[in-house]
């Protein structure tokens, strides 16, 4: 229903986030199959609201639709996932040194299994923070959170990844009753 | 014991997020606490990690084509997504046609009355229709009022009044972005029993208007009306009644 003038400037503004996109979706989804999907659904809803769209941050608007659309699809298809919530109460940890923490480079794939491992409220403030580079201006409206509480989200997320890490489990971190 | 700034400051001083004052607050604290100089280094470490190559998933060229592809034959047609099957593309060509249909049959009524109006109705209608496609209700799920008014901020020039009416029978959904005549539109999506009913809402610079007597059209009521610099129109296939009850509850 766009017109081509709109949709060339659909095709400048959102098309060159489509790798933005599609890394969200990865993350959240924790498949590449699936993500490709789910991005390739989200862009065309963005397509749809694009006359919704007023200038500014085009990759921050188009990242809010591409979250809503994952969350829609895990809903549908992975409930319990989906319910996940953002609410751990994490008990005390002994601080952590870099020396002990000592994550090289080449353990990718030990990072990959530790992040799709975390509930994905914190997954998402933490690839939206340091593989995105948003700021939490960003983050906040990427992801509906207050702004003040990003600061802190970010906090327990790293605080859950450098856990799960340092864990020789890496299952669940156990949680004190 | 631990430190409390390594719960928040800490964080917002590694993502260069502090201002310049508190920046150098905490740098001074830092000298003096061991606890927030080693948790800034692990936090450095963990991002050095997090940045190195491989965990960032850039877009495979078969996803980037198949996007562009569709791009251009959603500009063709009505854009929808693909991934549905195919009898519900034969429900939403039928809807599209029967709108279509009655609005032609119906085109010597229309200039009896204003013709924007029932313009906006057929719109209306058709966005409705639309939004009953699944997963397109919703761009904010939830009942809260308090979490769906200010996710509009922002996306839209002006803020709708956002409502739950649980207690009268209306229990908010949830809201969207929608295009009526050619603006960008609040949606509110509100269900009566097991009806779906959609609230649009946009900013007008006409004056008041009483809420108008319900039309309807292929099943589907609705109810249009101005108040205090905005526009309303109601949609659904619930009761005009029950439209005009949820109308006079946004007005109060």
């Amino acid at each position: 229903m766009l017109d081509q003038p709109d949709r060339v400037r659909f095709e400048q503004l959102v098309l060159p986030h489509l790798d933005s996109a599609f890394n969200l979706s990865r993350w959240l989804l924790r498949s590449r199959a699936d993500a490709e999907d789910v991005a390739q659904e989200a862009l065309l809803r963005a397509y749809r609201f694009f006359r919704g769209f007023h200038g500014g941050d085009a990759r921050a608007w188009l990242l809010q639709i591409v979250r809503n659309t994952c969350y829609t699809w895990l809903e549908k298809n992975r409930p319990v996932e989906a319910m996940t919530e953002f609410d751990e109460e994490l008990h005390p940890q002994p601080s952590n040194s870099p020396e002990s923490l000592a994550i090289a480079g080449d353990d990718r794939e030990r990072l990959t299994r530790a992040l799709d491992t975390l509930p994905p409220r914190f997954r998402e403030v933490l690839v939206l923070r340091e593989l995105e580079g948003c700021s939490y201006k960003e983050i906040a409206s990427i992801t509906s959170i207050p702004i003040g509480t990003v600061m802190s989200a970010l906090a327990r997320a790293r605080q859950r990844l450098q856990r799960t890490l340092t864990n020789v489990v890496p299952q669940e971190a156990p949680r004190e009753l | 014991m631990s430190c409390e700034l390594t719960k928040g400051v800490l964080h917002g001083y590694l993502d260069n997020e502090l201002d310049a004052a508190r920046a150098a607050e905490f740098e001074r604290h830092i000298e003096s606490c061991r606890e927030c100089a080693s948790a800034l280094g692990s936090g450095e470490a963990l991002r050095a990690s997090l940045q190195g190559p491989g965990l960032y998933e850039r877009a495979p060229a078969v996803l980037r084509d198949r996007v562009r592809a569709q791009l251009k034959s959603a500009a063709k047609s009505t854009p929808k997504p693909n991934a549905q099957p195919a009898w519900r593309w034969l429900a939403v060509a039928a809807s599209i046609l029967i709108v279509g249909t009655m609005f032609w049959l119906s085109l010597p009524s229309l200039v009896r009355t204003p013709p924007t109006t029932n313009l906006l109705a057929v719109e209306m209608i058709d966005a409705h229709v639309r939004s009953l496609q699944a997963g397109h209700l919703t761009d904010v799920v939830s009942t809260d009022q308090h979490t769906v008014r200010p996710w509009f901020d922002g996306k839209l020039d002006f803020i709708p009044p956002v409502k739950d009416y649980t207690e009268e029978g209306f229990t908010l959904v949830g809201g969207r972005l929608d295009a009526l005549t050619g603006r960008s539109v609040a949606a509110l999506v509100y269900t009566r029993r097991k009806h779906y009913v959609n609230v649009f809402v946009w900013p007008t610079q006409d004056v008041d208007t009483p809420i108008h007597p319900p039309g309807s059209r292929q099943g589907y009521n609705w109810v249009h009306w101005r108040h205090k610099g905005m526009e309303f129109c109601v949609v659904s296939d619930a009761s005009p009644t029950e439209l005009h009850e949820l109308a006079q509850l946004i007005n109060q």
